[in-house]
């Protein structure tokens, strides 16, 4: 272990100490709200976000030092904990069961085994065969209420919850060019920019939030939130490019992209929240949610990254 | 009495596989002989009830189990060893003599002493995980005999949807368990009265 953190290079090392400063500010700003603000249920909630914020930076720092196999265990497991979020919500019928069950346990284990052992096919199972599996999977189980509904609903979770997910380890095994191996410091590039660029959003739109982008939706999102977060996001992206291969006004473009895309996750997330009336997917973080309500974002910036890091810096 | 170390083992399991999510009512029950009446749906039912629990009360809850179900083999140190459970007899639809239903019911009393709580599942039976059947009547010749208990229904949700009757092979859902207010019998009231109220208040911790 010892010997692992210390093989890791300067520039990984920067960025951890550069999160572990951060969480040491926002807890004093907590803790300094706390004790001169009177109690009110934000505070409380803040407090909590921030705590937990510890223990994700904990989980995600010690798998980034077990190596690839440590990130591709964690990824596994959020997917496999989003999907039950997911199929938790929407509704399924008893013929569903078998269906559900190679979902979980087939279909969501070998997208990690793929990607473990590097087959491209990774690029395909879910989206392929797992998409005409499952509609002949129900058909045999022979109820056809509401059919194309529910095979719909299952391919579409597993396409967020699995698919989409996977590919921020995925990140782990692309080839850069210039001497860039395969690095944890693309995955920590993407994941810094997309959560701080929730938690700025959330930020901004606390304070200076007015204009409502789709009160429909989310009576949170407001044009003043998304604007000051993305830029501030895009700043940031562009002030850590030595942790990446990218100049820094590539970093800024792609953290600007980044930014676009944690925004449209977070708002289709709550779409469907909306639509099942509910406030989150799960309790399992504190005072955040569930795992989806955290990872929306990311989920729909990692394949876009993914891929567009491949075409401009891929090998 | 300590609870068998394999049991806290399954609980902590049952939570993780369920995600279990136990919400109580503003007045929590009294820490005293209790009742806890649930619905039926799952095998995991009662596993899930029981982790639910707080630590202190799990220890001096009982569940209580079908006899014919559970009588042998892995089942049997399953029930009985592990989970402590209270076997009884139970009773087809097909006319129930009465003096066997009395057998089982001073049986659960006996069982229950002035320590124990129970964990009864009064449809009798596994349903569809989609209506409540109705009451069988050992809840009610329980309360006569012992009228001071106290009854707290408890709705689970998802769990017929994790492994439904007839299945074996497990989908994990996240579960929740609504516990309601405690309620008792009231002296004096009729049986089938009695019975719909408690299944109405069973009812009526559906979520949805």
């Amino acid at each position: 272990m010892i010997a692992r953190v210390a093989s890791m290079d300067h520039a990984l090392l920067l960025a951890c100490g550069g999160i572990l400063v951060l969480l040491a500010i926002a807890t004093a700003i907590g803790q300094v709200l706390r004790v001169t603000k009177p109690p009110s249920a934000t505070i409380v909630n803040l407090n909590q976000r921030i705590y937990a914020w510890w223990i994700m930076c904990l989980v995600f720092g010690l798998t980034l030092v077990v190596g690839p196999t440590g990130s591709l265990v964690l990824f596994g497991l959020l997917s496999f904990l989003a999907l039950r979020e997911y199929v938790t919500l929407i509704k399924t019928r008893r013929a569903d069961h078998h269906t559900l069950f190679w979902t979980f346990f087939a279909f969501t284990p070998l997208q990690y085994f793929l990607l473990g052992i590097k087959w491209t096919g990774f690029f395909i199972v879910i989206p392929v065969y797992a998409f005409l599996f499952i509609p002949a999977m129900m058909a045999l189980a022979g109820d056809t209420t509401a059919f194309l509904e529910r095979a719909a609903k299952i391919q579409w979770g597993l396409m967020i919850c699995v698919y989409c997910m996977s590919y921020a380890p995925a990140l782990l095994t692309l080839q850069i060019h210039h001497g860039f191996g395969p690095d944890a410091k693309l995955l920590l590039f993407l994941v810094i920019v997309c959560q701080l660029n929730d938690v700025l959003q959330y930020v901004y739109g606390k304070l200076f939030g007015k204009r409502k982008i789709a009160p429909n939706v989310s009576p949170n999102k407001t044009w003043e939130g998304f604007i000051g977060g993305a830029l501030t996001a895009t700043a940031i992206g562009a002030g850590i490019w030595w942790l990446t291969p990218f100049s820094p006004p590539g970093a800024a473009a792609l953290a600007f992209m980044i930014a676009l895309l944690g925004f449209a996750g977070g708002l289709v997330m709550s779409a469907i929240k909306r639509d099942r009336g509910v406030k989150d997917f799960g309790n399992l973080i504190q005072g955040h949610g569930g795992i989806l309500d955290r990872m929306d974002s990311v989920i729909f910036a990692a394949p876009v990254f993914y891929h567009v890091v491949r075409f401009f810096y891929g090998l | 009495m300590n609870a068998h170390p394999l049991a806290g083992l399954i609980a902590g399991g049952a939570r993780f596989v369920t995600g279990v999510n136990a919400s109580w009512k503003e007045h929590r029950p009294e820490d005293r002989q209790t009742v806890f009446f649930a619905n039926h749906s799952s095998h995991l039912d009662f596993a899930v009830l029981w982790a639910s629990l707080p630590s202190h009360v799990r220890r001096t809850t009982r569940p209580v189990a079908a006899q014919d179900y559970w009588e042998s083999g892995v089942r049997r140190w399953v029930a009985v060893d592990v989970f402590n459970a209270i076997l009884v007899p139970r009773h087809g639809s097909a006319a129930p003599s009465s003096q066997r239903a009395a057998e089982t019911i001073d049986r659960i009393a006996e069982d229950m002493g002035d320590a124990f709580s129970i964990i009864i599942f009064p449809e009798g039976t596994r349903g569809d995980g989609e209506e409540v059947a109705a009451f069988k009547s050992g809840l009610y010749h329980l309360c006569q005999r012992k009228p001071d208990l106290q009854l707290v229904p408890v709705y689970m949700e998802n769990l017929n949807r994790i492994l439904p009757k007839g299945q074996f092979l497990p989908v994990p859902f996240i579960c929740r368990v609504n516990f309601g207010e405690p309620a008792a019998y009231a002296p004096g009231e009729d049986k089938a009265a009695f019975l719909e109220r408690m299944r109405d208040a069973l009812c009526a911790l559906r979520s949805q």
